[in-house]
């Protein structure tokens, strides 16, 4: 089965500026894949090809198997913009109306009311956006992405404007889709967020991809902590594992053991690790 | 068909939302009343009007000629102004404030949303330029009792005209912002009409040099032509002083017209909406 999205040598340059240096990139079927890095280092700009937006100038992008940009793989995708705006004058029920118009969908008024319900906007069916407030466009934007029922997601900070119980309906949802074997490709700047749902994780930096694995993976081990009668103690390189030896052999050395704990560097440590001080 | 309904409806609401009809209307309805009081006055002191001894002039042909005149160049200018708030921000417009891109993402194909667009536009000026040209030959007819020779033909070619500047402004929103590409697209409307009128001046100096810019400009700006030809079929009537008295008007009509024009506005309106798609597709958003 095609990869949900694949990207190799994938390449962009906008006058002077190299905003893609050749990046490879493999999202799996049913993954709820993250892309993290600063302002700038090309994260909206790859997902901008992959939906047919932006077109590269080198490399090749694939949707579920079809060139980005064409037809087929505009078919397969759902999107959610950085900097969307649906025409005020419409009403959420509208939005998602020419939505499905335009993907084809012969979901009807019962896939809209399911997909309202599913960003707690049932609400606010009958309510124009123009009186809506941007966590509620937002939302709705979301929903908008999955009018057709796609089977790739791609969303473009999809929570930035959303207080933290929107965050949190959203982070559900997430969680929903990959039961059902939607593949996400998730770019966000909130790390905590990409490091609760997502399966794994690249990091861009300037164009270029400098790790990519799952958080529990670039969560690297940092040591094991013990705290005893002679005070605390840190054993650097010692794992999970090497934990009860530890815990044992100062026991054993008459010492009284108050408190133990595995050191592991934070998403955030790994990410600020590799991104270097770069702010932007 | 389904899609180029649901796109075309929505540029159509847009349209609605941005109150574009709403001035238009208004605009109209001014013009209308206008040229109904002009109309009356006109026609009604016509018997009192008497051309020197020996000169034979058709005075209702002329008034009717020019009058009519006067009213296509109002639904021109209406139609284009129309025209070019349906489409001046069609793209980068719509791409600037986010509106665009979740609709091109769909997989509709870029094309189909263009063309789309440029069909909604044009219905919508087209049923507009006919309307206007319909009521302005009424209130001739109600006023004066004077209807030209051709009637349809230059209502057609002035519809079509507008068509031709929605392609063109399409193809600017492509590549300009929506300001650039509303002043571009005026300036080339004022252009095309000085050069008609550059074209006039020069038939009657029998300049060759001012006429051969104003054909240079007829070919290159088509919509012009087509007014020109317009203007041409509803004064064909009047021949001797009559005739000639009209050719020195703004009104005059063309000097480059006939099917070869039409011919050729049409292959005109095919390759600036061809470019427009053309470049669309290419346009990163």
């Amino acid at each position: 089965m095609a990869h949900a999205l694949e990207v190799q040598g994938l390449a962009k340059r906008y006058g002077a500026v190299e905003a893609l240096k050749g990046v490879d990139l493999v999202v799996e079927e049913g993954e709820l894949f993250g892309l993290l890095g600063p302002n700038g280092a090309g994260k909206s700009t790859l997902v901008k090809i992959a939906v047919g937006l932006v077109r590269p100038t080198g490399g090749r992008a694939a949707v579920a198997g079809a060139a980005a940009g064409s037809r087929a793989a505009r078919a397969e995708l759902g999107y959610l913009a950085e900097l969307f705006r649906f025409p005020g004058w419409y009403t959420a029920d509208e939005v998602l109306t020419l939505h499905q118009q335009l993907a084809g969908s012969t979901g009807g008024a019962a896939e809209r009311k399911r997909l309202l319900d599913l960003v707690a906007l049932a609400d606010a069916r009958g309510r124009r956006v123009d009186a809506m407030s941007k966590g509620m466009q937002q939302r709705l934007g979301v929903a908008q992405a999955l009018v057709g029922e796609p089977r790739v997601l791609l969303l473009d900070e999809p929570t930035s404007a959303l207080d933290p119980a929107g965050r949190r309906v959203v982070r559900l949802l997430l969680e929903e889709l990959r039961g059902k074997g939607v593949s996400v490709l998730l770019n966000s700047h909130l790390l905590s967020e990409i490091e609760l749902v997502c399966d794994r994780v690249a990091i861009l930096r300037a164009g270029e991809v400098v790790t990519v694995g799952s958080p529990a993976e670039l969560s690297r081990p940092r040591g094991v902590e013990l705290e005893t009668d002679e005070g605390i103690r840190t054993i650097e390189g010692a794992t999970k594992e090497d934990a009860p030896r530890l815990v044992a052999e100062a026991v054993t050395a008459g010492r009284h053991v108050y408190g133990v704990r595995v050191l592991t560097s934070t998403l955030e440590e790994t990410y600020l690790e590799a991104v270097g001080d770069e702010v932007s | 068909m389904r899609v180029v309904l649901t796109i075309a409806g929505y540029g159509f609401r847009e349209a609605v939302r941005r109150k574009v009809f709403a001035v238009v209307v208004v605009l109209t309805v001014v013009f209308l009343a206008l040229f109904w009081l002009a109309c009356h006055f006109v026609f009604s002191r016509l018997s009192g009007i008497s051309p020197p001894v020996g000169v034979d002039v058709d005075t209702r042909t002329f008034a009717g000629a020019f009058m009519l005149g006067l009213a296509m160049f109002a639904t021109l200018f209406l139609g284009v102004v129309l025209a070019v708030f349906l489409t001046l921000g069609v793209v980068s417009g719509d791409a600037e404030r986010g509106l665009l891109q979740p609709l091109v993402v769909r997989p509709v194909g870029r094309s189909t949303l263009l063309l789309s667009r440029f069909l909604g536009a044009a219905a919508v000026s087209t049923v507009y330029v006919l309307a206007v040209y319909g009521l302005s030959l009424a209130i001739i007819d109600v006023s004066g009792s004077w209807l030209p020779p051709a009637k349809l033909t230059p209502g057609l070619e002035l519809a079509g005209a507008v068509v031709i500047v929605i392609a063109l402004s399409l193809l600017g929103s492509v590549v300009l912002s929506s300001t650039a590409n509303g002043i571009a697209v005026f300036m080339l409307f004022g252009a095309g009409l000085v050069a008609g009128l550059l074209g006039t001046i020069g038939h009657v100096l029998n300049s060759h040099t001012i006429q051969h810019a104003s054909t240079v400009a007829a070919w290159a700006l088509p919509f012009e032509a087509l007014y020109q030809d317009g203007l041409r079929l509803i004064s064909g009537s009047a021949t001797g002083v009559t005739g000639f008295l009209l050719e020195l008007g703004p009104f005059g009509g063309a000097y480059v017209h006939g099917w070869p024009i039409r011919v050729w506005a049409a292959g005109y309106l095919v390759v600036a909406l061809g470019l427009a798609m053309l470049a669309f597709r290419r346009r990163d958003l």
